[in-house]
């Protein structure tokens, strides 16, 4: 689903209701029904055609992905249940190889005359565009996996438990953010789940079923008087989980300024605490500008990682491929080549992961047909990999796809998209406490706010949902109007230090986009609370 | 599939609306036909082609509303989604907010978002044109990423209070990036048209790879606060933001840049420059748009900023009854009324300056001034004595678009541009801006 479907359907951008165009885009549904089980026998049948239309076409190659896309969401606006949308698109795309060039077609009417009519178009956009190819797609060898399947482990289907759960935890949740002095609140539970299926001319027939979870929540407070406003986001990250990460667990919080969750999100707790803080934060002391020493919660640094590391270490956006419009990289290949370049200190070891329990990236095989797995992307400080799929993989010497190939939907062609890039914890025993007590000057940021980098990700700017201020090893009082700019490869190598592993978080994004069309991808970064010195911090308040 | 007739529409809303048995019934359909090339390194790299239509059936017992949508037309599928969403409103809860659905309404006859051409390109007509684009390249020694794509789309709407409107649309969307053999210099051009007529991707390639070949050994400058004329693709993804935020509700729950103290709101206050004039209007030929919005209720010309007064901010339909006022539908397009000279006679104009071909990863850092940053991008250029003078590195900007309309210098020839960051089309001049906010260098090309 792209960011501002998700805007739209639930209402959480203000902007969306200046911009009715996006009234066409969306479909709110509420079908509430568990989609139509089709036999695995069925899809394969469905898939054949595509396969075997394709080929007696001329195609040297076709793959086809079956989907059916789930997802719900529960819509609040202070005390009532503004939207409960159900979303559900079914359909098949089918990519094909002719005269060594891609074509790709997709519908949603699914009958063998239909589905045989998608694969000959497509067939016959390859051979067209090959008119316009410099060299051949060359492909890294897959081999079929056969008749396979792969299912996130969740312990309880979102999908299945009564809306009314639903309802009422959002209402009980906004409740708690108003006894607490909040003004306003937005909440959103929004869930996800993937039927796919994959079939290829590899002799691979994969169904999967994927499931996600999110849920969010925004507290504003008002200080009618001054004209001010303050809004306090939640902390909780999207996951691949089912409804079991909304059932709270003491033994996956964290106490700190604020509680902090690992596996599990008390979601009433941190709307109460938003509400006070959200106050908090309108008398909270403007910062002053300089150099800080910046300790970074996962709940914020996730995203410095995901636009400062996972973006340059896509392979197809160091090639030139994304140059239109995502950009391209810093990370170029002759960098990569010399084995020794100093993307960091050596406390920053990220890797790159297809596999993590509970992740949003974790699933058995990527959207074209190869196994997942994971692998280094910084060892000690040094690039050391990309990220990639089979189109690509020869241009770096691999002899097989890392597995990174994804679509959002069965209408849209896959590409290369971002595994879960994580920072590894320190391996030496390491509490934040122990972090902040040997910091003079510094920050503590938890959450994410604003987020901008350039394109070819040198250059960036993050702020945060709470800023507490150190002076001489310890927390004197909250700061605002904080946001830090820096380089991307400067900010690594001042990676002071690492917390270890019982700091160890998720976050992420359902929304990461790239590509034209723009496509969205669900994504998490894990990592401890780092130490970051002598970093570029400004003051954002102005006056209009 | 297929673009459905008026009468086509009719026949499968009212099917739809004939197995109703709740207090009110809505039914939209909407679809089309989509096809697109990108290319990069010079040479093709995805294209595709989608057909896809989807309806939705709105259901409604009181304050209880239920909704449900396919992609399936047979009789039976339609029956068995009425019948779905009517059990689903039955088991949602009562919502205070609900309106019910608008009676017959009349809007303006449909300006041309339709055009034949644009719906008839075929598969070797895209890749010629996209040819053209690579032969630019090519000949400049430069490398192309670009995206082609065209598209037409119908869309309608039926209620049981007796409301129809109905719709057809065509689009074709075209971006270039040009970037040199090294790697120093890039340049970039972007366009969107409803007829395919006016899109001359040989013109807009040629117009990248000048910005290109002429940013190469950029040379930095100290950040702060600068003359800069931003083009109309990058003062767009700015001028969307205000635009984007123009809503009573949130200005009235004092959670709004237009909040003021006590509760009241910038509602009929000057806000930016006199010069400034920003409206919508569905029947300019240069941006035609629906006459009709999505829940219904009539698009027609509207003033949003007025000498750089605000004249109008949305109201939804629920708001404006609480309010007493009438309804104001968010725009179905955005025009801002410019001057009449050329982005050269601006540039002549300019005694130090930076132009900015685009801006690019905007996002917003404080709502309360409606703070935003981002960067340059694909084509800066310092300005002296109203000649560029040599290209310069990329910069961090952070502004907000009422301190930029404040700071409003001159207005050049309106033009119909895209924003690169919602994709969104309108009609915006080039602008020249005293002190715009730049924070850091960024060492992108």
């Amino acid at each position: 689903m792209k960011r501002k479907d998700f805007l739209y359907l639930t209402g959480m951008g203000i902007s969306a209701s200046m911009l009715s165009r996006m009234t066409a885009m969306g479909t709110p549904v509420m079908p509430g029904t568990r989609m139509r089980d089709v036999d695995v026998a069925i899809k394969k049948r469905m898939a054949d055609v595509a396969l075997n239309a394709a080929r007696a076409k001329g195609a040297t190659y076709t793959d086809a992905r079956l989907g059916r896309y789930l997802n719900q969401f529960v819509v609040t606006r202070d005390r009532n249940i503004e939207n409960i949308v159900d979303t559900e698109s079914y359909g098949m795309g089918i990519r094909v190889i002719a005269n060594g060039c891609w074509g790709f077609a997709a519908t949603d009417k699914l009958d063998n005359d239909s589905i045989a009519r998608a694969a000959e178009t497509a067939v016959a956009i390859a051979k067209e565009n090959s008119r316009i190819q410099s060299e051949p797609v060359q492909l890294a060898p897959q081999k079929g996996y056969g008749e396979v399947s792969w299912k996130t482990p969740i312990e309880k289907n979102a999908f299945e438990v009564p809306m009314k759960d639903k309802t009422d935890l959002l209402l009980s949740v906004n409740d708690a953010a108003f006894k607490n002095g909040a003004n306003y609140v937005n909440s959103v539970l929004f869930f996800v789940n993937e039927q796919k299926y994959f079939a290829s001319t590899d002799g691979s027939y994969i169904d999967q079923d994927i499931h996600r979870v999110w849920p969010i929540f925004g507290v504003t407070k008002v200080d009618e008087k001054s004209g001010k406003f303050e809004t306090r986001q939640s902390l909780s990250a999207p996951r691949g989980m089912g409804y079991e990460y909304l059932i709270p667990r003491d033994s996956d919080k964290i106490k700190s300024q604020t509680t902090l969750y690992r596996d599990r999100y008390d979601m009433h707790e941190d709307a109460a605490a938003a509400a006070l803080q959200a106050a908090q934060k309108l008398k909270a002391k403007t910062v002053e500008p300089g150099k800080y020493d910046l300790v970074l919660d996962p709940s914020h640094l996730w995203l410095t990682i995901h636009e400062s590391v996972g973006h340059p270490t896509e392979l197809d956006r160091v090639l030139g491929y994304e140059a239109n419009f995502a950009g391209t990289s810093f990370l170029t290949l002759d960098k990569w080549k010399t084995g020794k370049f100093n993307f960091g200190s050596k406390n920053v070891n990220i890797v790159a992961d297809k596999l993590q329990p509970g992740s949003l990236g974790a699933v058995g095989y990527d959207d074209e047909g190869v196994g997942t797995k994971q692998w280094d992307i910084i060892k000690d400080g040094v690039l050391v990999n990309y990220q990639t799929i089979r189109d690509q993989a020869h241009i770096i010497g691999l002899k097989e796809s890392q597995g990174c190939c994804y679509s959002q939907s069965w209408q849209d062609v896959q590409f290369q998209r971002m595994p879960n890039i994580s920072l590894q914890p320190g391996k030496t025993p390491l509490s934040v406490e122990q972090m902040i007590s040997k910091v003079e000057k510094g920050i503590y940021i938890i959450g994410d706010s604003s987020f901008s980098i350039d394109q070819q990700r040198y250059n960036f700017q993050f702020s945060g949902q709470l800023y507490y201020e150190i002076k001489n090893g310890k927390i004197v009082g909250m700061l605002n109007d904080v946001a830090y700019q820096a380089n991307t490869q400067e900010f690594w190598n001042s990676c002071a230090a690492v917390c270890d592993r019982s700091d160890y978080r998720l976050g992420g994004s359902f929304f990461d986009g790239k590509g034209q069309p723009t496509q969205s991808s669900a994504v998490s970064h894990g990592s401890s609370t780092a130490l970051f010195k002598g970093v570029n911090v400004i003051n954002t308040a102005r006056k209009i | 599939m297929a673009i459905l007739t008026e009468d086509e529409c009719k026949a499968i809303l009212k099917k739809a609306l004939s197995y109703s048995k709740a207090d009110e019934c809505e039914v939209s359909i909407n679809g089309g036909n989509s096809a697109n090339i990108r290319y990069a390194r010079n040479s093709v790299s995805t294209s595709g082609s989608l057909s896809s239509s989807s309806m939705a059936i709105s259901s409604a017992f009181g304050k209880k509303l239920g909704i449900v949508t396919l992609n399936e037309y047979t009789d039976e599928a339609i029956a068995s989604a009425v019948k779905r969403s009517e059990e689903l409103a039955k088991l949602a809860p009562d919502n205070p907010e609900y309106m019910p659905f608008l009676g017959p309404q009349t809007y303006a006859p449909a300006p041309k978002t339709y055009v034949p051409a644009t719906a008839a390109i075929t598969p070797a007509q895209r890749t010629t044109m996209v040819a053209q684009s690579l032969d630019v390249a090519k000949q400049n020694k430069l490398t192309a990423a670009g995206f082609l794509q065209n598209s037409d789309n119908f869309s309608a709407m039926m209620n049981s209070h007796g409301l129809f409107a109905y719709n057809t649309s065509t689009d074709i969307n075209f971006s270039i990036t040009l970037r040199t053999a090294d790697s120093q210099g890039s340049g970039y051009a972007t366009k969107d048209y409803n007829d395919v007529a006016k899109m001359d991707t040989l013109a807009f390639t040629k117009i990248a790879a000048q910005k290109a070949t002429g940013s190469g050994s950029a040379r930095a400058i100290e950040p702060g606060k600068y003359t800069v004329i931003l083009e109309p693709a990058a003062g767009i993804v700015l001028l969307e933001q205000l635009y984007g935020s123009l809503d009573a509700r949130s200005a009235d729950e004092g959670r709004s840049f237009l909040s003021k103290p006590g509760g009241k709101t910038k509602l009929g206050d000057k806000l930016v420059d006199e010069r400034v004039n920003i409206y919508t209007d569905p029947s300019n030929p240069d941006l035609p748009a629906s006459t009709w919005g999505g829940d219904g209720q009539p698009q027609e010309k509207r003033t949003w900023i007025e000498k750089g007064v605000v004249k109008n901010l949305s109201y939804s339909r629920y708001w404006a009854q609480k309010k007493g006022v009438k309804p104001v539908p968010g725009g179905a397009n955005i025009i801002m009324e410019g001057g009449t000279q050329t982005l050269e006679e601006l540039i002549k104009g300019t005694e130090k300056g930076i132009l900015v071909t685009r801006l690019w990863y905007i996002r917003p850092v404080d709502p309360q001034t409606l703070l935003f940053t981002g960067l340059t991008r694909d084509g800066t250029f310092y300005i002296e004595n109203g000649q560029i003078k040599f290209p310069i590195k990329n910069l961090r900007f952070n502004e907000s678009p009422v301190i930029m309309l404040n700071n409003l210098d001159a207005l050049g020839k309106t033009e119909r541009t895209v924003s690169g960051e919602s994709g969104q089309s309108a009609l915006i001049p080039p602008m020249r801006i005293k002190e715009f906010t730049f924070t850091s260098l960024s060492d992108a090309v």
